[in-house]
């Protein structure tokens, strides 16, 4: 941090100068182990107050059917409350009240657990994800490996609630998600790895500072491999265009088929955490975090990380909004054939260039040539190896033939080929 | 290791209720996987007699059944119908009133293309953004027709020997200031699918059905020349005076889903194109002939076919010089179009099953009668 900031309790550019005058006010007058019981939950509240109220219930409930409602030529929630703001919690106390239905046949131990096993991790996830330079709950040397970990549990969860269901629907979409899971993890954590060998660190503080350092976020350093966490995370997140675990045209709701009430509302409002936790993430690794080319030091950093997290968020509706959905095989095609031998060419790349720049000892400014060069290679790696697999779309008429005359069959001239 | 894993077929139903069998139809699947082995179609759960209440009622009380069977096209399905009684008691319908049914059934056309493209593309999983975007431009057609009709959805316009009633004074200006804002969402809405890969991926090369296939299971509409086949009745056999109309037919490639989008989408423009060149000649003149209330035609029978926006729609009647028809009989298009669903989904995965059904367009009421 530069010299601006300050470790004055009104300092609110950094909130953890707040809660330690707080929890030093509380160490005076109070025996010490009331101050540990107190910091975590101190953490809990602000944490709850900055970012889960305005992300989860403006942003992820509200802002996706707004913003939804705009893109498909309607209004969205606008009666509870002002501009309809209150709208996610009526649906809240509605779905309260709502019965929580079990099926006669279903495995009720297994399907009453999964929405609390689906819960946990949510909230776990942001522990290790950096509010500001110093607001964070832990910063673990191997918080990557940690965020990586806790958000493949869910699917376990989504698993126990389509076999706990016992209906068969539910089963298609618990066995979609644990393949899709499966299939996009691979790549995944290969485009992230190439994060950690680029920035030498695990720690998400860590490369959020080496962001800061280099003055260049990684998303423009290494392009593709924002790209390919951003596709697998949506497959992950059962997110359109990959939302086939919960395809409604096709099987109507995938593992919450049977779920209903509360239950249902569990799984509703953690997706929209995950989501959450997948654009913070994103926010970190691949868009500088907390930091902002010094900006950081006029504006609260923790305004500019939820600025990026939810701007990230945005495109995730924003794809919802237009985009149909793929096929099973064509998804599990597109992981194995597509995305993950562009991770490993984009991990080979930034490798390459980590070394030349750490063994050659040239100055910072070389990041920015290796930026320039790494869109062109990913833009062409991508481009080929598409063609490679078959990817012809010039070959593909959008327009019908037209006659004028009503007769028989007229046979197509010329060869019009398909492709993935 | 004792034995390797053990996986059987079971039956999974897709319907009667589910979200996208649009309306009560349901698909008996066997699948191995995701793989669909055998389709068993289940229909009747929207059976309303039709058929056999229409021989107890007087010609002109039958019209409003006909709104019920499609009831996404009731315009066509008046046109059908009437047609079918002028032939069979060989009444003359004014210019006027010839214009006016071309104009409505060519938007009836619009407005039901509008649901199949936006059905279809939801589907294919493009949540709900392209039909909405249709359904706000086929809204604006509802509006003209209850502005004519009274009615929006069940018209009941069509009378024997003409229409109903005379277009109102802002009719023309209305469907005038309609075309350029439907035309704008036709290419939005081609914007956002045609040329996307994802669509492409999930409708390309799904649900083919070859040309010999499409002929030989009697196929008709957007079905028939998505394989290539230019086949319009419009074209072929015209009525109500569609000779003098300047408009082409869409055919397809190979007989894909893709190509029954296509199709659609560019019908919509030639539909609008009929529509204009029908109000720049519009003639004067009475819009109906007056027809005896309790008509009794000649014995004998008929037949008239219409080009609907599904396809071939057919009515046949017979009568025996009664006031109401001995035999009524309907040759829906989507039920036959129908038939070829199981050829088209066996082999392929639910995902796929799916879009094939999504791509015939079938309208249940009329299936059922």
């Amino acid at each position: 941090m530069g010299p601006l900031v300050t470790d004055h309790w009104y300092d609110l550019r950094d909130l953890s100068n707040i809660s330690r005058e707080i929890l030093e006010g509380i160490d005076k007058v109070a025996p010490s182990e009331v101050a540990y019981i107190v910091a975590p939950v101190l953490g809990f509240v602000a944490f709850f107050l900055i970012f889960v109220l305005p992300s989860q219930l403006i942003v992820g409930v509200y802002g996706e059917r707004r913003i939804i409602g705009r893109m498909q030529a309607r209004r969205g929630p606008n009666r509870v409350g002002p501009f309809g703001l209150l709208q996610p919690i009526a649906d809240a106390i509605k779905l309260l009240q709502k019965e929580a239905l079990t099926p006669k046949t279903a495995d009720r131990a297994i399907m009453w657990a999964a929405p609390i096993f689906f819960v946990a991790p949510a909230v776990l996830l942001f522990a290790t994800i950096p509010f500001g330079p110093r607001m964070i709950f832990a910063d673990i040397p191997v918080a990557l490996i940690y965020f990586i970990a806790i958000s493949a549990l869910p699917v376990l969860a989504a698993f126990m609630a389509g076999w706990g269901s016992n209906n068969k629907y539910s089963l298609y979409g618990a066995m979609r998600v644990v393949a899709m899971s499966v299939s996009y993890e691979v790549p995944l954590v290969l485009s992230l790895l190439a994060v950690v060998v680029f920035s030498s660190t695990m720690s998400l503080q860590g490369i959020v500072l080496f962001q800061a350092d280099v003055n260049l976020w990684l998303v423009f350093m290494m392009p593709l491999a924002f790209l390919i966490y951003f596709i697998s995370v949506s497959a992950e997140l059962n997110r359109t265009p990959t939302d086939i675990a919960e395809a409604e045209s096709e099987i109507v709701a995938g593992y919450l088929t049977e779920y209903s009430g509360m239950k249902w509302g569990l799984f509703y409002g953690m997706d929209i955490g995950y989501a959450l936790a997948a654009s913070a993430f994103a926010a970190t690794v691949f868009l500088g975090g907390w930091s902002m080319w010094g900006l950081e030091e006029w504006v609260p950093p923790w305004m500019i990380f939820i600025a990026k997290t939810h701007l990230f968020y945005f495109v995730f509706i924003w794809t919802r909004g237009t985009l149909p959905r793929l096929r099973i095989d064509q998804l599990m095609a597109f992981a194995w054939k597509f995305l993950l031998p562009l991770a490993v060419f984009n991990l080979f790349l930034v490798s390459l260039e980590r070394l030349l720049w750490v063994e050659n000892d040239i100055g910072d400014g070389i990041v920015f040539a290796f930026a320039a060069g790494n869109l062109v290679a990913s833009a062409a790696a991508a481009y080929l190896w598409a063609r490679l697999l078959g990817y012809r779309p010039e070959r593909i008429p959008t327009k019908p033939r037209l006659v004028r005359e009503a007769g028989g069959y007229v046979p197509v001239e010329g060869q019009t080929g398909g492709g993935e | 290791m004792s034995e390797i894993v053990q996986s059987e077929p079971f039956v999974m139903n897709i319907g009667p209720q589910h979200p996208s069998t649009h309306g009560v139809f349901r698909v008996k699947a066997t699948v191995d996987g995701e793989r669909i082995i055998d389709a068993e179609m289940v229909i009747g759960y929207l059976h309303r007699s039709m058929e056999k209440l229409a021989e107890e009622r007087t010609y002109t009380q039958n019209i409003p059944f006909t709104d019920r069977t499609d009831y996404l096209s009731s315009m066509s399905n008046n046109l059908g119908y009437c047609l079918a009684v002028e032939k069979l008691a060989d009444i003359e319908v004014p210019e006027r009133g010839q214009a006016i049914r071309v104009i409505m059934a060519e938007l009836q056309r619009v407005a039901s293309h509008c649901m199949g493209a936006g059905a279809f593309a939801n589907d294919t999983g493009a949540w709900q953004t392209p039909i909405m975007w249709f359904m706000r431009e086929r809204e604006k057609i509802l509006d003209i027709f209850e502005m004519t009709s009274g009615a929006r959805l069940t018209c009941n316009y069509m009378r024997i020997g003409g229409v109903a009633f005379d277009l109102p004074e802002s009719f023309e200006e209305e469907v005038r200031a309609f075309i350029p804002a439907m035309r704008q969402t036709i290419d939005d809405g081609e914007g956002l699918l045609s040329g996307n890969e994802i669509f492409i991926a999930r409708a390309r090369n799904v649900a083919v059905v070859p040309h010999e296939m499409a002929i030989n299971a009697s196929l008709s509409g957007p079905m028939l020349r998505g394989s290539g086949v230019a086949w319009d009745i419009r074209k072929a056999d015209p009525y109500c005076g569609y000779e003098q109309y300047d408009f082409e037919i869409p055919i397809g490639y190979q007989g894909d889903a893709y190509d029954r989008f296509i199709i659609r989408i560019e019908e919509m423009r030639q539909s609008l194109k009929i529509v204009e060149q029908a109000l720049d000649g519009l003639p004067g003149g009475p819009h109906s002939t007056e027809v005896p209330l309790a008509l009794r035609p000649p014995a004998g029978e008929a037949y008239a076919r219409i080009e609907s926006p599904r396809g071939e729609l057919g009515y046949y009647l017979v009568s025996d010089e009664g006031p109401s028809p001995y035999r009524f009989h309907i040759r829906p298009p989507s039920l036959i179009n129908l038939t070829v669903l199981r050829e088209m989904t066996v082999g392929g995965s639910i995902a796929d099953a799916i879009v094939a059904l999504g791509s015939i367009d079938i309208v249940v009421g009329e299936i059922d009668r």
